[in-house]
């Protein structure tokens, strides 16, 4: 760069930075947004390092659906020989009951044998209750059980046949990832004690893990290789503490990379900013380049100079975001506590601070070099002739900033994106709705000016006018605030369709009770006709693995891992849940193939089978094929006679295979029923009953279920919604950049307007039309893209029917107008202090 | 002399700068009468507080010391909001640099004044169609009545200058103001623009007050008031 835009960018330097300095700062949000997620990710990814064999509780895991079969026990044994520790975890969902109270709730249960975990400690209420949990004659439980169930220490619990004391809680196991402790509330026993409650021979949803303390110097890796074969064989998964580390900096990663990209959003909505105030400070520059021009400055000198100006803004503007994102940093941490696998301690990253602010200086220099072009074509004849603008036609210069725009926007997605190709469609996505939302905002614009009645009052018509005074930039702050107003819409509009159809969904029952046993069927149906509401039906529910198909069995399609397009692996091992039925549930249709009634009577000795169309797609199979079935040890034949399109969403009783009836007789089966019960009062006695006559049953509480939805729902949406408002924040910033750009402009009209008669109150009136009318043309460009965008979500990916939420869009457009007139008033408020002369003087012409 | 029909009373004016931490005195007890009707040119070099002047005789501005009464009324004497109402109703402006709002047409400019006045809140029909049409006799009058609908940058300066003195007239004013009116334009649109601005002010019976550094629109007035150093020249 030439040394005489070095000497010269200073002198101007008090002047540029009263014009841009303020303008600079709509990019330190975006600044600010990614230092902090950057280094949060790095204290996160830090932190789970130094824990990481605590966070397994383990140097390594074995884990399984079903009992470890004697290859891998062989394998358990072999290790122990060796000198390693061998604990074992037992874990499935069943019902507790706390008789003082009478009241219930499905809780995972957990058999611990002595010894897990190897590496942490588990903090409990008394303390040290936990090393001696295998001698002791009660359970430990969540905290959260205890106020759920109204208990207290002391307490009888009643889990499946054993009735014994909770004896404390459990406040802290090293183990515990996330908001695992959310998902449902723990008990724990010792193994023997968990062994007597009998819940094992039912079998619901049961867990094997071992945990392994290795001899000191055996690497985990090296005994995950040496058996990864007999493993595999029996899907039996294997973790090492690395492992279990990656996991969770992957979920960081993924956390921190969608967070990015909102961070990215509103750093390109900053850069906007930056244009927009760049353009109107170059206009005003214009004239004095032309001058430097006259008295012998070369193009490239001039152009040099208010580069160097801008960029000097821009690395200001970054340096203020990188503060504020450190700033922010230490306050992620408690308010995202509860979703985080380990404690994290905010450390400040250099590389973080640095990236950010290079980020920013760049972000602000791209967006500025195009407006700025336009000095570099000025001609000298501007200082004694005012000329219309210069001639911006097609350059090579242009073309270079242009590209040099689209590749950074593509760069900084790749990288800021999950995947480099979820990162391109992000890019295309930001041009696309870019360059939608301005076609709308010109569109709106333009209508504006055209049918705004003529009849409306003066201050009202002045304002809307005021919109397309010359270099208002009217287009670009519709963008940027139209930008904000579209995610925080289109947040809103789905969150109010979501909450509408979980309402929906929920109300076709509140309980489902499973685990009913054949003998049990009786007792429970009895129940069911006093507490249900609706007519009560048990569905029969039979677990089943498949055990060859079309002849070929499971183990040798597996085994063939040359074959092409064979099915995935999981289709093949999964234990299914099926059942037996005559008709078709609502919420089915046959897709190909006909069901049993329109079908000719069966062979005998082969069942006719219903699958669910995405399985046969996965199980590469169709109407006509043979699939076998392995239940409790026997083997059932089955031809598949058709395929059912299925509608998932709701509760209503759907399997992946549906048996005719008389196809599953003589297996073991136990039942399932929806049951609708009204109240929470009845809900808990019938759960009380229930749990009282027939302790093995579990009972699913979909009000618990809905409540802890809608919660769930309402904090993604509430962190989203928040990122959100940070671009909103940002478009607020270019907002006002853009209004303190006119502000001369703007001063002078009401100077103007003071000279000739106007009142105070009648120049502010002016004013707040004109701001309230910039909102409401942003809240409604980026409200009609909200509506369509949350219209395409809502019917293509939840597959629900979408009503637009009109009071919610109609909050918003209050909000964004009433915010824009308060953000309008607060930039303009210095000038239209000084008086009305001053005024003009200042202005000049 | 200043009797009952004096327009502009001007006693003592002076009017003192702040300026990179000092004062400075851009005008020094100035005494000046305009009577009605008359035609009034301030002339001096720059810096010699003309326009000053004009900006303290016209209430946009307070003076340092002394007082203005115009059409009667004791400027000082009244709050920032009531000069406004004062200047909306008896005094018109015409500038050097034209000031027109360039987001509205010339004939919207024009009827500003008749709409802060509070005629085009009225409602009534009836109102606003006789501002409108006053509006458009101005503009005829200055020779624009073809170009009402056109915005102020696709005029020339003359013809901006002639939509800003229609402006002025709008709302019948008693004094009317110009600063520099032919400043920025060439002989012979700014000899058209002073004859016109000397026509209506004549059939409106307006007193004018002007500031010009053009001695050929200095030699119409009646009175020529030459300014220096702050100061009315002997």
């Amino acid at each position: 760069m030439a040394p005489f835009a070095f000497r010269m960018a200073p002198r101007e330097w008090r002047f540029t930075f009263r014009r841009l300095g303020v303008h600079m700062t709509s990019i330190s949000v975006g600044v600010a947004a990614l230092v902090a997620l950057h280094s949060f990710r790095n204290d996160v990814v830090r932190s789970i390092e130094e824990d990481k064999r605590s966070l397994l509780g383990a140097d390594a895991r074995l884990s399984a659906g079903r009992e470890f079969p004697d290859s891998v026990e062989a394998v358990l044994d072999s290790l122990a020989a060796a000198g390693a520790e061998v604990s074992r975890v037992t874990s499935l969902a069943s019902m507790a009951l706390v008789e003082k109270s009478g009241l219930t709730r499905l809780v995972r249960a957990r058999g611990v044998e002595p010894g897990f975990p190897y590496h942490g400690t588990v903090t409990t209420r008394p303390p040290g209750l936990w090393p001696r949990l295998g001698d002791l004659d009660g359970f430990l439980v969540d905290p959260a059980l205890l106020v759920q169930l109204q208990a207290s220490p002391g307490d009888t619990l009643r889990l499946g046949d054993v009735r014994a004391p909770v004896l404390g809680t459990v406040e802290g196991l090293p183990t515990d990832v996330g908001m695992q402790a959310a998902a449902g509330p723990r008990v724990f026993a010792g193994a023997e004690l968990f062994g007597e409650t009998g819940l094992l021979a039912f079998g619901s949803l049961v867990r094997y893990r071992a945990y392994v303390r290795l001899p000191d110097g055996v690497d985990p890796d090296e005994v995950e290789d040496a058996h990864a074969e007999t493993l595999r064989a029996a899907d039996v998964s294997f973790r090492t503490p690395t492992e279990q580390m990656r996991s969770l900096t992957r979920s960081a990663d993924l956390l921190a990379d969608f967070l990015g990209l909102v961070g990215l959003a509103a750093l390109l909505l900053g850069g906007v900013g930056v244009g927009s105030a760049v353009n109107v400070y170059v206009r005003g520059k214009l004239t004095p380049a032309a001058a430097l021009l006259c008295v012998g400055a070369t193009r490239r000198q001039v152009f040099s100079t208010y580069l160097l100006q801008a960029t000097s803004m821009g690395v200001l503007g970054s340096a203020v975001g990188v503060a504020a994102g450190l700033g922010l940093q230490r306050f992620l941490p408690p308010f995202v506590g509860d979703v985080l696998p380990v404690e994290v301690t905010p450390q400040v990253s250099p590389a973080a601070a640095a990236f950010g602010l290079f980020l920013g200086a760049w972000v602000a220099f791209v967006f500025a070099l195009l407006p700025l072009l336009h000095v570099r074509r000025v001609s000298p004849l501007q200082a004694l002739r005012h000329a219309a603008d210069p001639q911006v036609g097609w350059d090579w210069a242009r073309g270079a900033a242009l590209a040099a725009l689209a590749a950074t926007v593509l760069a900084l997605a790749m990288l800021e994106a999950p995947s480099a190709q979820a990162g391109a469609a992000f890019a295309i996505a930001i041009a696309v709705g870019a360059g939608i939302l301005w076609c709308v905002a010109v569109l709106l614009a333009r209508a504006t000016r055209r049918f705004f009645p003529k009849r409306a009052g003066y201050a009202v018509r002045q304002g809307v006018a005021n919109l397309f005074r010359p270099g208002n930039q009217t287009v670009a702050v519709t963008l940027a605030l139209g930008a904000g107003v579209f995610v925080v819409g289109a947040i809103s509009q789905l969150e109010r369709n979501l909450t509408r159809e979980l309402s929906v969904q929920f109300d076709a029952a509140d309980l489902i009770v499973f685990d009913v046993q054949p003998a049990q069927e009786a007792g429970v149906g009895a129940l069911l006709q006093e507490f249900s509401e609706s007519e009560p039906e048990l569905t029969p529910v039979v677990t089943a693995r498949i055990a060859a198909v079309n002849g070929r069995a499971v183990a040798d399609i597996l085994a063939d891992t040359a074959a092409r397009d064979s099915p995935p692996r999981w289709a093949l091992r999964n234990e299914y849940r099926n059942t037996f039925r005559q008709d078709l549930r609502p919420s089915e249709t046959v897709a190909a193939g006909a069901w049993w009634d329109e079908l000719p009577p069966a062979d005998s000795g082969r069942a006719r089978v219903s699958l669910a169309q995405g399985l046969a797609e996965d199980l590469r199979v169709d109407v006509g094929d043979r699939i076998t079935w392995s239940v409790g040890g026997r083997e059932i034949a089955s031809r598949v006679s058709s395929l059912r399109d299925i509608d998932w969403n709701g509760f209503d009783m759907n399997f992946m295979a549906v048996f005719e009836p008389g196809g599953l007789d003589d297996v073991a089966r136990t039942s399932v029923a929806a049951v609708r019960v009204v109240g929470d009062t009845a809900r808990a006695e019938f759960q009380r009953a229930l749990v009282r006559d027939h302790p093995n049953i579990s009972v699913l509480d979909l009000q618990v279920i809905r409540a802890t939805v809608e919660s769930v729902l309402g904090k993604v949406l509430g962190v989203v919604a928040l990122l959100a408002g940070l671009c909103s924040g940002a478009g607020l910033f270019v907002m006002a950049g853009a209004i303190a750009s006119t502000r001369t402009q703007r001063a002078r009209e009401g100077a103007l307007l003071r000279v000739l008669g106007g009142r105070a109150r009648q120049v502010r009136a002016v004013l707040v039309s004109e701001y309230a009318a910039l909102g409401s043309l942003a809240a409604l460009a980026g409200g009609l893209l909200a509506v369509a965008a949350s219209w395409l979500l809502s019917e293509h990916l939840f597959e629900m029917p979408y009503s637009p939420a009109l009071a919610a869009a109609l909050l918003l457009w209050l909000a964004v107008a009433g915010l824009a007139v308060v953000v309008g008033m607060a930039s303009g408020r210095s000038r239209n202090r000084s008086g009305p002369l001053a005024a003009l003087r200042e202005a000049g012409d | 002399m200043a009797g009952q029909l004096a327009m502009i009373e001007a006693r003592g004016l002076s009017r003192t700068f702040m300026s990179g931490g000092r004062p400075v005195q851009a005008l020094a007890e100035v005494d000046l009468v305009v009577e009605a009707r008359a035609f009034v040119a301030i002339v001096g070099p720059s810096g010699s507080g003309k326009t000053t002047l004009l900006g303290l005789l016209a209430g946009l501005d307070r003076p340092t010391a002394g007082r203005v009464i115009l059409d009667g009324s004791d400027l000082a004497a009244m709050t920032e909001d009531e000069r406004a109402r004062f200047r909306v109703n008896r005094v018109g402006f015409v500038f050097q640099t034209f000031h027109l709002l360039p987001t509205l047409t010339a004939l919207e400019n024009v009827l500003v004044p008749v709409e802060l006045a509070g005629a085009g809140r009225r409602r009534r029909r009836e109102a606003a169609r006789r501002a409108r049409d006053r509006a458009l006799d101005l503009l005829d009058r200055v020779g624009l009545a073809e170009r009402a609908g056109h915005y102020p940058v696709q005029l020339s300066g003359g013809e901006r200058q002639r939509v800003a003195l229609a402006r002025a007239f709008a709302n019948r004013p008693r004094v009317l103001f110009a600063d520099e009116p032919t400043g920025n334009l060439d002989a012979e649109t700014g000899a058209r623009v002073a004859a016109i601005m000397e026509e209506l002010n004549r059939d409106a019976g307006t007193t004018l007050v002007l500031v010009t550094h053009d001695a050929e629109l200095a030699e119409r007035a009646d009175r020529v008031v030459p300014l220096a150093g702050g100061r009315v020249a002997a």
